[in-house]
């Protein structure tokens, strides 16, 4: 940082001008200013490692697997959470996944352009709707509509499959699941078009060249090619739905146990965050809470790094971003 | 983060006005002076708020939350240089609030706990105001089988508990159409939801009670608190999400203050009270409860629930609510405020209460509750003097 | 990549008969149908949550629903308490983090040497992903503890926090499109550098900046879950006192949602149309002018 050796194209070549007080002053400010982003983050870290230390200390690693949360006699367990956690994003990932990918296909490979351009456009909209009117919505017209139709029908016919028993009242894991996936959807579809239109075309002429479908060109060369940038898609996507707050909390059922069926009642992480904290006893009730935040951000964080180094891998640093 | 220290300067400005003002007669007349009723009190005058604008800020309870509301209106139309925000958030909420001390005043209808208070900052005294009593209702929307909505149902201690603890899961479960002989033959299959609260709740905590006091099964299971580990059902945050819940889908059953099953237009169980006798919850039955316990109000206020009072028209599950206060103000300014409008709930206010579903304090209560309101103190000395 | 095709050598043989080329026909058409179906899939639900606000919020709004706070009992009143909450604490949260994301990027794309630079950038990305319930943890710690008050100021810094990353990131991909010609025009015409970047390479890259900063103020419109533990939400119309609780348009629906009474849910459909048009109108303006570029 003492000298202007950087990235910036034009820095290097320029270096002699910083030496004026003002350059130096502005470039000190901008410095600093750059580096809030990083305490913030570091801050917040710590700040849950921190406060959320009482719990740990308690528990120990059995804060992960304990399957009590009852603040009558002081034990906190976060395994009900995770569960909840992880199953709503399954199933917004089984549902998304291959609705994302399939879309991102015909929006990068199939559709006219007169119809993908638009239909690309309306899709980021889907991005842009705040969570607590995806919420709304579910409480009042999804959940209602998901008990009569979906949850009936498959009660009525997988309901011998312990996992599907119903009986299905339109709130719970199930309702949060679809809910989310219409919530990552949006950053599916994005990133993976934009992989895949980075593919080369060299990749699809080749195939086409022998004589393949459009589809098998797609599925044998375009999608090989661009996996890896279509699974970190993919799990950018995951990593909304795990942090996603109002909207699960609003069509979850907010039940702190480890649902049996995915028409059982359930809690996220970060609902339980939403629906308690502010008035979760003061000590370890408040410090387990915090401490499922940690847990919430280290999941997060890593599923982000890794989903961003294998976008990046296809499609370059400046994908995925949007 | 100025503001706040600005205002403390001129809450300490202020404070000379106020001094004052209590030590005269009420001599700032606000927009129309609501006539003191409580003559028999034993302040020599009527506390009345500062003249200058004032906003307080409280948190808590969503038991009491619309009488609050309601007495915020009436109490901003005769001075309205009082704003005061109330946020339901829950009695546990209201508990940590003035706790962390992140509020003006909190409210609670669970009186705190030892610990609770053991947890205070060093130095810090909360007192207990008791404002008005409320009965737990059991709420439900179940569609019968004629296809209409089922009005009246009739439950049990033993059956609330089964329905609560999981082990009754259908509308037409013998023990609920046992006790129902006019309508049981309307009962449908339909299974039964329960929606319980899922943020810590002083409505919980009396119905908790209740469950304990009807059910061994309950008492040494589930046990009694403001947040406790449900067999069954779906949590939702407030007495309004408990209610919003139910009325939200068939099948679905809860408990909640009293007003919230009017305002909500659910109907309310008759709970089999201790004389064996199927009350519905009312005004007049929390009062008869009340008046049964006053002889054992303690002392210090925390009164628990008033669970299966005897008497042919007590309701079996009704509660005190509280306003929590700093006894030590900071803002000598906000105190005098506050202290105004606890008197004038105290006074005026309690005659709103029956109107909304809640019932007003027993006289006894109500002149306690006024003398406790001379402790609350700014710069170390009372606010309303005796 | 070539090898990837090269381990699948069946694919060339499998690419001669004539029945089977029938069936590879049959898939072909089958699956592109079937990515249009998807395709559709996704668009059906944004449809089906426009046309439920659309119905059901459009009758809501009114007059009074902008005009008053809410009234006890659910009796009348509007969200005016929260519209006017919004639209303060949103354009604070703006103010602070759009200078900061804007010189922030800056340095990282004019100045910083390239491991700061890569630090900085990897916890924007990482900052963005954060889900957001834990930056209202985060600042209920550090600014409503401290100030023994929920307060306004603490949930525009929760919203700002949302919204630095954002802004750095767009800014910085904006200053990267800014040819280094102009740069060195400016710097030959003997302009100081940080005049060069202020009016020349910010000035140039200002659309980009514009789209980023909007997009970030869009959504910070629509944030709850930071609000909770920070602002509270008020049932008060405040104006200006950021040292007390403010509501906001998302903290109202989301209270709203849950009451028992219907005229309250027909407010916090009539509150989700208002903020969906303000968002919706926000990405559309803005994006519009992007749009044929990015999807080129």
């Amino acid at each position: 940082m003492t000298t202007l050796q950087g990235t910036g194209p034009s820095a290097r070549r320029f270096g002699q001008a910083a030496s004026r007080i003002p350059d130096v002053a502005f470039r000190s400010l901008s410095g600093t200013l750059a580096w809030v982003v990083v305490a913030a983050l570091g801050l917040l870290a710590s700040l849950l490692l921190l406060d959320g230390s009482q719990a740990l200390s308690t528990f120990g690693l059995s804060f992960l697997t304990g399957t009590t949360w009852d603040p009558i006699a002081g034990v906190y367990g976060a395994l009900p959470f995770i569960v909840g956690t992880l199953g709503s994003s399954l199933i917004a990932l089984l549902l998304g996944a291959p609705i994302g990918l399939l879309t991102a296909i015909f929006l990068a490979e199939l559709a006219p352009r007169r119809i993908a351009v638009p239909l690309t456009f309306v899709i980021e909209l889907l991005a842009a709707i705040p969570s607590v009117v995806y919420g709304l919505w579910g409480v009042f017209v999804l959940g209602p509509f998901l008990q009569s139709t979906v949850e009936a029908w498959i009660v009525g016919t997988l309901g011998w499959i312990p996992i599907f028993a119903g009986p299905p009242f339109g709130m719970g894991l199930f309702a949060a699941g679809v809910i989310l996936t219409l919530m990552i959807l949006p950053t599916i579809v994005a990133i993976a078009r934009d992989v895949i239109t980075s593919v080369p075309d060299a990749q699809r002429e080749a195939m086409l060249a022998l004589g393949a479908t459009r589809w098998e060109t797609i599925t044998r060369s375009v999608l090989p090619y661009a996996r890896s940038g279509i699974i970190g898609a993919i799990i950018l996507g995951l990593g909304r739905a795990l942090g996603e707050t109002m909207a699960v909390t609003m069509v979850i059922g907010n039940r702190p146990e480890i649902p049996h069926s995915v028409f059982d009642s359930s809690q996220t992480i970060a609902s339980q965050i939403a629906t308690t904290f502010n008035e979760a006893g003061i000590g370890l009730q408040t410090s387990s809470l915090i401490a499922l935040g940690l847990v919430l951000l280290v999941i997060t964080m890593s599923l982000n790094v890794v989903a961003r180094l294998l976008v990046w891998q296809v499609a370059g640093p400046s994908s995925g971003r949007r | 983060m100025t503001i706040s220290k600005s205002r403390k300067l001129s809450g300490l400005a202020l404070a000379a006005v106020f001094v004052a003002a209590c030590g005269g007669a009420a001599s700032q007349p606000p927009a129309s002076q609501p006539a003191a009723t409580a003559q028999a009190s034993s302040g020599p005058t009527t506390p009345v708020p500062p003249t200058g604008n004032v906003t307080l800020s409280g948190a808590g309870a969503t038991f009491p939350a619309l009488l609050y509301q309601v007495w915020i209106e009436k109490f901003n139309e005769a001075y309205s240089n009082v704003s005061i925000n109330y946020q339901g958030i829950g009695s546990g909420g209201g508990i940590k609030a003035i706790t962390q001390q992140t509020v003006d005043f909190g409210a609670s209808d669970a009186a705190m706990k030892d610990a609770e208070i053991a947890a205070l900052p060093a130095g810090t005294t909360i007192l207990h105001v008791p404002t008005a009593l409320g009965a737990v209702v059991v709420i439900f929307n179940v569609k019968g089988a004629d296809g209409t909505a089922i009005s009246k149902l009739n439950l049990d201690g033993p059956t609330i508990a089964g329905i609560f603890l999981g082990h009754i899961t259908k509308w037409n479960d013998p023990a609920i159409v046992a006790l129902n002989p006019d309508s049981g033959a309307n009962l449908p299959a339909t299974p039964i939801k329960v929606i319980h609260r899922s943020d810590g709740s002083g409505t919980t905590n009396a119905f908790t009670s209740y469950l304990a006091a009807v059910s061994d099964e309950w008492k040494n299971g589930p046990g009694v608190g403001k947040e406790v580990s449900w067999p069954t059902g779906d949590g939702a945050p407030g007495n309004d999400g408990v209610s919003g819940g139910v009325k939200s889908g068939d099948g679905r059953i809860g408990y909640v203050e009293l007003q919230y099953a009017v305002v909500s237009g659910l109907a309310s169980a008759a709970i089999k009270n201790a004389n064996g006798k199927f009350v519905t919850g009312s005004s007049d039955g929390v009062t008869a409860a009340a008046n049964g316990a006053v002889t054992s109000f303690p002392a210090d206020f925390r009164q628990a629930p008033i669970i299966n009072g005897a008497g042919d028209t007590t309701y079996p599950i009704a509660s005190y609510t509280y306003l929590l206060v700093y006894q030590a103000q900071t803002d000598a300014t906000k105190g005098q405020a506050l202290v105004a409008f606890l008197y004038w709930a105290l006074t005026d206010g309690q005659k709103e209460e029956k109107a909304i579903g809640y019932a007003p304090l027993p006289d006894p209560i109500q002149q306690k509750a006024l003398e406790e309101l001379h402790k609350i103190t700014a710069n170390g000395s009372s606010i309303w003097p005796m | 990549m070539a090898v990837v095709v090269a381990a699948r050598p069946s694919i060339a043989a499998r690419l001669t008969g004539v029945g089977v080329g029938r069936r590879r026909a049959a898939v072909d058409v089958a699956m592109r149908g079937l990515a249009l179906v998807a395709a559709l899939l996704c668009v059906v639900p944004l449809a089906a949550v426009l046309f439920f606000v659309a119905t059901r919020g459009a009758p809501a709004l009114s007059l009074d629903l902008i005009t008053k706070p809410p009234r006890a009992l659910g009796i009348g009143g509007g969200a005016a308490n929260a519209l006017l909450g919004t639209l303060q604490m949103v354009p604070l949260a703006a103010l602070m983090a759009v200078p900061v994301g804007i010189l922030g990027a800056v340095y990282v794309a004019e100045f910083g040497d390239r491991r700061a630079a890569g630090v900085i950038r990897f916890c924007a990305d990482v900052l963005v992903g954060v889900p957001s319930i834990l930056v209202g943890i985060f600042v209920f710690t550090f600014l409503v503890l401290p100030f023994k008050q929920f307060n306004a100021f603490a949930g525009s810094v929760a919203l700002a926090i949302i919204m630095l990353p954002v802004v750095m990131r767009t800014t910085e991909e904006s200053l990267h499109l800014v040819p280094n010609a102009l740069r060195e025009a400016s710097l030959a015409l003997g302009v100081p550098y940080w005049r060069t970047v202020v009016s020349v390479v910010i000035r140039t890259g200002l659309p980009g900046i514009l789209t980023g900063s909007m997009l970030a103020f869009a959504r910070a419109m629509g944030e709850t879950a930071p609000l909770l533990f920070t602002t509270l939400g008020s049932r008060l119309i405040n104006v200006g006192d950021f040292g007390q609780p403010m509501d906001s348009l998302p903290l109202f629906i989301y209270v709203n949602a849950r009451q028992p009474v219907n005229a309250l849910n027909d407010q916090a459909w009539g509150v989700a149309f208002l903020l969906l048009v303000i968002v919706l109108v926000i990405n559309v303006a803005v994006r519009a002018r992007t749009w044929g570029r990015r999807i080129g």
